[in-house]
């Protein structure tokens, strides 16, 4: 472990919270190319934490790292352990479907399934687990209800889901992925294909969300991280520079390159 | 003081503008000549076999289409020996390419190492490049005595199942309906595997990765997500490799044996349309060489038919989506 990630894991803000999913010495492969070098960083519970920092510089990667949807291309490589609940994910013998279940992802564009908007909640469901068609529906209903997507939809959920407006889409998405019932929600930019009504609505959604599960959000946007976070960190060039409580970050960052990020002198 | 004055300008732009809307018209006019070119010869093409069938056709009317005979000798001509076996070697060649053709498309977009999906992708696009002659040769000269030497054994393993053994039974002749589905399967292939692959790798990489992300295995991502996706394009694929399975002469000719039979084996030679044009066509005259031409407009039809079918499907299947 270098300096740097020992200096990110001590400064570790002191919110009384049990630890989620902790990082340790995380290091990424591209084909040979290095984009993550020696992550460590502990993640609490039922908290939002933003992981922020300028294009390239391995946040997304981070991110991906979480549920191992890394692992369907070939040549990609993570060392090191990541572990969820104290088990780590990356041993060959944690199964991806468990994994799957207990880690939901939402992507940067909302991508509704070529199917009905019930069938696209469902869908997942299905994958895990056989329920009655009662019992579907009523899963399918409080997937949507928590994705406050309900009101609008309960009326045409045999419609197709890419008829929905773009706010709407994504918020389907996240209804698809709580509907597994997942403890961990990783959100990857989840707002910035959106526009800033659809935009606050989700932001909105991740405070509400933030009781049931532990959020891990990627975004180039720091006014959403500082709006939305509990936590935030840095990574710059595949490093973790700095990771505190959002205030901390935003007002009195620990390091240099931290304040230059945020106050815009690059990136 | 230069003097610029604004009226010459304004001329200049007015005149643009008239030539600007003048090319537009141009343009427009000669795109609408090259949608209405095809339907021309279309047309063109459906009424003179209508035209030059019409002895038939109209003379014997109904007789055409249900009789199963066609006797030159007598002057007596039915349709439906060579609409059978048209439709049935079409069919076998669909029923054994398109599941092949879904499997190479998946493999190549989806799990094949980059290294081979290049040299892969040519390959299967030079099959399609091969003319159907020599299609027919290698049938009949190489296919055909294998199939021969493994009918008897089809015969003896599928021929004794219940309902479809029906199929498989009869003598070891090569030469026969399955024969000719099993040429037409490998010719059709390249065009619905190449069709497929282009379709499928416009499925969104984040769409795929939802899926991923939900647990689903790889076997759910292409079946529950790439195929719906791009079902329509794939669909139209299909019956692109139908269109010209029902429409493919030489090869055809070559291995399916060229008798007016209808029988419920799948190893007796038959007829297709295209073949008995291309077989009897030198020596027709009079009502033979009518009743050949009106053969080639229910050709047509047959094709138009299977068309319309196709946009039927399409459009349930949709309404079952939600669209």
């Amino acid at each position: 472990m270098n300096d740097r990630a020992a200096a990110a894991v001590a400064a570790l803000p002191s919110v009384d919270a049990r630890i989620k999913i902790q990082v340790r010495d995380l290091h990424f492969y591209y084909n040979g190319f290095q984009a993550l070098k020696g992550i460590s960083m502990d993640i609490p519970e039922k908290q939002v934490t933003a992981i922020i920092g300028p294009s390239g510089c391995g946040k997304s990667t981070l991110l991906r790292v979480f549920n191992r949807i890394y692992a369907i291309y070939p040549k990609l490589e993570a060392r090191g352990e990541v572990a969820l609940d104290g088990e780590n994910i990356l041993d060959p013998g944690y199964s991806m479907n468990r994994l799957r279940s207990k880690v939901g992802m939402v992507f940067q564009k909302p991508v509704p399934f070529p199917m009905t908007i019930f069938e696209n909640v469902a869908y997942g469901i299905r994958h895990h687990e056989k329920l009655s068609k009662a019992d579907m529906g009523d899963r399918v209903e409080q997937a949507l209800r928590s994705a406050a997507l309900w009101d609008e939809v309960k009326d045409k959920l045999k419609q197709n889901g890419l008829g929905l407006s773009g706010g709407q889409q994504q918020r389907l998405c996240i209804a698809r992925a709580i509907a597994l019932k997942p403890d961990v929600l990783l959100l990857d930019e989840p707002t910035s294909a959106l526009d800033p009504i659809a935009t606050s609505r989700i932001e909105q959604l991740v405070e509400e969300l933030k009781s049931e599960f532990t959020i891990v959000m990627v975004t180039h946007n720091m006014q959403q991280a500082a709006r939305c976070s509990d936590l935030t960190a840095f990574l710059y060039l595949g490093e973790l520079i700095e990771f505190d409580g959002t205030e901390t970050i935003f007002t009195k960052p620990g390091k240099k390159q931290t304040e230059d990020y945020i106050t815009g002198r690059f990136g | 003081m230069p003097v610029i004055s604004a009226e010459p300008i304004a001329r200049d732009n007015e005149q643009r503008s008239r030539e600007d809307a003048r090319h537009d018209r141009i343009f427009r006019r000669v795109l609408k000549f090259c949608a209405l070119l095809v339907l021309a010869a279309l047309l063109g093409a459906a009424l003179s076999t209508l035209w030059g069938g019409r002895e038939v056709l109209f003379g014997d009317g109904l007789r055409f289409l249900l009789s199963d005979s066609w006797n030159p000798v007598d002057d007596k001509y039915g349709a439906l020996a060579p609409i059978f076996g048209t439709l049935v070697t079409s069919l076998i060649a669909l029923v054994l390419a398109v599941p092949v053709s879904f499997g190479i498309a998946l493999f190549l977009t989806e799990i094949a190492p980059a290294w081979m999906r290049g040299p892969v992708g040519a390959a299967i696009e030079l099959l399609a490049g091969i003319p159907s002659i020599i299609y027919g040769m290698w049938g009949l000269f190489v296919f055909v005595p294998f199939m021969s030497s493994i009918e008897p054994a089809l015969s003896n393993t599928l021929g004794n199942i219940p309902l479809i053994g029906k199929l498989f039974q009869g003598p070891p002749l090569g030469l026969g309906l399955l024969t000719a589905g099993i040429v037409l399967a490998v010719m059709i292939l390249p065009f619905i595997s190449s069709v497929m692959r282009e379709v499928f790798q416009t499925v969104p990489t984040r769409l795929k990765e939802s899926s991923y992300a939900l647990g689903s295995t790889t076997w759910e991502v292409l079946w529950d997500i790439v195929l719906p996706y791009t079902r329509s394009a794939v669909i139209g694929g299909i019956f692109l490799g139908l269109g010209r399975a029902l429409g493919e002469t030489m090869a055809v000719t070559f291995v399916l044996g060229n008798s007016y039979n209808i029988t419920s084996s799948l190893l007796m030679p038959g007829t297709t349309i295209s073949s008995s044009i291309a077989n009897e066509f030198n020596e027709a005259v009079g009502m033979h060489r009518s009743a050949l031409i009106a053969l080639g407009f229910l050709l047509f039809v047959v094709t138009f038919v299977v068309l319309l079918i196709a946009r039927l499907m399409l459009r349930q299947l949709a309404k079952r989506e939600g669209k």
